[in-house]
């Protein structure tokens, strides 16, 4: 059972560092928006993964007000860039 | 090992792999457009399986799990299609033209208004 999370956890900082690589780099803000929405929804499988391995149940609830604040961060930038806001 | 460890492994596996070709269309794709197609599609079932797949694995001890990791999940799947829409809808209306790379002459003029803007657009 150890093995499958240590393989798991490697794909996913593998994923991780991918996409920060776009945020880091990306020509425009759009491409620096998608990285950014991208790298919240791997931190969330990740946080819910850490709260198997370390058996602490409260890193769940950390985890939904993550995926919350990322997903309200994403929509305000997006409607910044749109030029409503 | 039990069957819930096998079945919970078996998605926590499939998740991650996701999540790692999510990463990768990222960093890969030429385009914002088709950036946001493979960095968000493939991530929410990515996130969706990791997830689920922890609820699987606690059930035997607490099954209280799952019932947060489903609250977690349906969240993750009316939020982030959401989010991609927004976007994609935002970076059309401050006209980012896709990256064309066909032969056909059509697209010429389209073509050359796309170079012009991603030219310009450097926020």
């Amino acid at each position: 059972m150890t093995y499958i999370i240590y393989i798991a956890m490697f794909f996913m900082i593998v994923g991780l560092t991918l996409s920060a690589f776009r945020f880091v780099k990306g020509p425009t803000a759009g491409d620096r928006t998608v990285a950014l929405d991208t790298l919240t929804i791997i931190i969330v499988a990740g946080l819910v993964l850490l709260s198997y391995v370390f058996d602490r149940f409260i890193y769940m609830d950390v985890a939904l007000v993550y995926a919350v604040l990322g997903f309200i961060g994403v929509i305000v930038i997006a409607r910044y860039l749109e030029g409503a806001l | 090992m039990s069957i819930f460890e096998i079945i919970g492994g078996i998605f926590i596996l499939l998740g991650s792999l996701f999540l790692f070709l999510g990463g990768l269309g990222i960093f890969r794709m030429p385009d914002i457009y088709n950036r946001l197609q493979a960095g968000t599609k493939a991530t929410t079932l990515g996130a969706m399986s990791v997830i689920f797949g922890v609820g699987i694995l606690q059930l035997e001890d607490n099954w209280t799990w799952i019932l947060k990791a489903m609250i977690i999940l349906i969240f993750i799947a009316y939020s982030n299609p959401i989010s991609s829409h927004a976007l994609a809808r935002a970076m059309y209306k401050a006209k980012r033209y896709p990256y064309i790379k066909s032969t056909d002459e059509n697209m010429d003029a389209y073509r050359e208004i796309s170079d012009n803007q991603n030219k310009e657009e450097k926020l």
